[in-house]
């Protein structure tokens, strides 16, 4: 089993300041909320958009004499997410109180793991293209306490505040500063996205909220990230930024760009970045300091005295082991090796697990190229035309191989293929029944095809003159059989027969 | 280490604890106290010894992924200074 496919990784991203050129530094921690129908301290439940305050339990609302009870599952998950990531699991780590005071975050402190974390360093393998890829490393995972949401604008005097999303459990997964662009951080997040949707550990929606992203930015000159890399000093590298919680691949690339450039700005012009927290303003295009957060910076983490160190075993860690599913990576390169796929096509169907379930069935038994060529283009095109999902797809794997079969065998042409998958797609049915009783199958009799080629010959006599004095011409006759034959005659017999007929 | 009256200041504030500027020496003054006592607690030699988290021999408590609790809007609301349309009604807090 090839772990993955060999790649080079690519340069970092320069950008040219009025004096010199810039690099950029980049570390992500994205919030991954764990899939769990309970919250990591409390039994109420995580459903997205109930009633307000209605998925909350006493605990998350931090009333007097309530404790926490860890949610097992929670904490199968991030370890689940730990060993996708090829990471070491702490089977020894314990919660601490990140102390705060805000609205949304009734105990006034966020459990989290700062000290031991569950899951220690990994790696996420950022592809970013054919044969090129970037490898990033985690530094850590742990798990956490999600906070609850404010609402601003309801009414113009007060927020309005609902704890439902209190107390929902979040794996922060924190990179090392690896990558080197803001498409690299896009796809750094698009990655951890898809890996997370195969373990199943978090389901990767962002537009809920479900995958958020924090992003640490700072530039240095070129030459300096690789005496970071070789020496472990961070003095190499220069103040870095970070960015808040962001939820769109297209904003993260935008902030990351605005942010170096302003950076470079500053100390381009004599001045100095301050390490700080900011906000990224979308409507403007532009990142701001977020003041209030530089007084709150004084954490004051302590363990917490409510819950005793979290201890697991390795028998059930290599439990959980043996149930990950294969993932991008792997599968990516087995296709490529397995089905003779290009990198890029095989990217596309293991895109999501269940698009790789599906060009699996089809290619069962059949030319993997061929059957990847019908599920890319003509079933994906499809279903993304009507905005579908592959789960919803009207076609089965069974009836798209059928049609694969019958072009396979000789029975149809590509051309009618593409009218029979129309047909199975808006009207179902088996497919080599539906070519049987409409009549679509391929003319490949000879007789046939003569038979049709004399008559055009006949009937156009004035034509068969150009044609021989211009033989490219004759393309005009192979269009007349086909048209004739209602597109079913073998195109390759009938150029041969014509060319022949005449005399061509 | 020793508090001074602006680092008491500071906790203070922190904690979101109103103290008045007159109180604050005597609140510094208790904080080193206390600091005091712990810094002769460094004194024991700890080396090789794990920290204990628990007097007695327990594992961290388990539940399962299941919804036991919640549904019960009235009740969390109803200790809230102001509740508005199921919301908890606070000053405007916007970044």
């Amino acid at each position: 089993m090839l772990d993955h496919l060999s790649y080079s990784e690519p340069k970092a991203k320069v950008i040219s300041g009025a004096r010199e050129d810039w690099e950029l530094v980049i570390g992500m921690e994205v919030h991954a909320q764990v899939a769990s129908k309970s919250k990591l301290f409390s039994g109420a439940s995580t459903k997205f958009g109930s009633e307000p305050n209605s998925n909350v339990a006493f605990v998350d609302a931090a009333m007097p004499g309530m404790l926490p009870v860890i949610n097992e599952f929670c904490v199968e998950q991030a370890v689940r997410t730990g060993l996708g990531l090829k990471a070491e699991i702490n089977l020894f780590s314990a919660f601490d109180r990140k102390n705060y005071f805000y609205p949304d975050l009734p105990q006034g402190y966020q459990i989290s793991q700062l000290y031991h974390p569950i899951v220690g360093e990994g790696e996420v393998i950022v592809d970013m293209g054919p044969g090129v890829a970037r490898r990033v490393r985690i530094e850590r995972i742990h798990l956490e306490q999600d906070a609850g949401k404010s609402i601003h604008d309801m009414d113009p005097h007060m927020s309005f505040v609902d704890l439902n999303r209190t107390g929902v459990a979040l794996m922060e997964i924190v990179s090392r500063p690896d990558i080197r662009g803001p498409e690299e951080a896009a796809a750094y997040v698009t990655k951890l996205r898809q890996i997370l949707r195969y373990l199943g550990t978090c389901d990767g929606n962002m537009q809920n909220g479900n995958l958020r992203a924090d992003v640490n930015v700072s530039i240095c000159r070129p030459g300096d990230y690789e005496k970071y890399r070789e020496t472990g000093d961070f003095g190499h590298l220069g103040t870095r930024c970070e960015i808040k919680n962001m939820n769109s691949m297209r904003f993260i690339q935008q902030a990351i760009d605005y942010e170096a450039r302003r950076q470079i700005a500053l100390v381009e012009d004599g001045k100095q970045v301050v390490q700080e927290t900011r906000l990224y303003d979308p409507d403007k295009g532009e990142t701001r300091s977020m003041r209030s957060k530089e007084e709150a910076h004084d954490y004051r983490y302590f363990p917490d005295p409510d819950l005793l160190p979290l201890e697991i075993e390795q028998d059930w860690v290599d439990g959980i082991a043996a149930t990950l599913p294969e993932l991008p990576d792997q599968k990516k390169a087995r296709f490529v090796t397995e089905f003779g796929l290009t990198e890029y096509d095989a990217d596309v169907l293991t895109a999501e697990a269940e698009s790789a379930a599906f060009f699996e069935e089809v290619a069962q038994g059949r030319d993997g190229k061929m059957a990847a060529n019908w599920v890319i283009n003509e079933l994906f095109g499809r279903l993304k035309k009507e905005d579908h999902a592959i789960t919803e797809s009207p076609v089965s794997a069974a009836q798209l191989g059928g049609i694969v079969d019958l072009i396979a065998k000789g029975d149809i042409s590509g051309k009618i293929a593409k009218d029979l998958f129309e047909i199975v797609y808006t009207e179902g049915g088996d497919p080599a029944k539906i070519v049987e009783d409409r009549g679509m199958k391929q003319v490949t009799d000879t007789g046939a095809i003569e038979a049709a080629v004399d008559e055009v010959i006949a009937a156009n006599p004035a034509q068969v003159e150009k044609a021989k004095a211009n033989p490219k011409l004759a393309g005009w006759f192979v269009g007349q059989v086909m048209k004739a034959t209602g597109g079913k005659a073998n195109p390759k017999a009938v150029n041969e027969i014509v060319s022949a007929k005449l005399g061509l | 280490m020793s508090i001074d009256t602006e680092t008491a200041r500071r906790v203070a504030k922190l904690a979101r604890i109103k103290v008045e500027d007159a109180d604050l020496p005597a609140l510094a003054s208790e904080f080193n106290a206390m600091l005091g006592f712990i810094e002769q607690l460094n004194e024991v030699d700890v080396e090789g010894v794990e920290p204990m988290t628990s007097v007695t021999p327990m594992r961290l408590k388990r539940r399962e992924d299941g919804v036991t609790d919640g549904g019960m809007q009235d009740k969390v609301l109803s200790n809230a200074p102001d509740a508005r349309e199921g919301f908890f009604a606070v000053p405007k807090v916007v970044e």
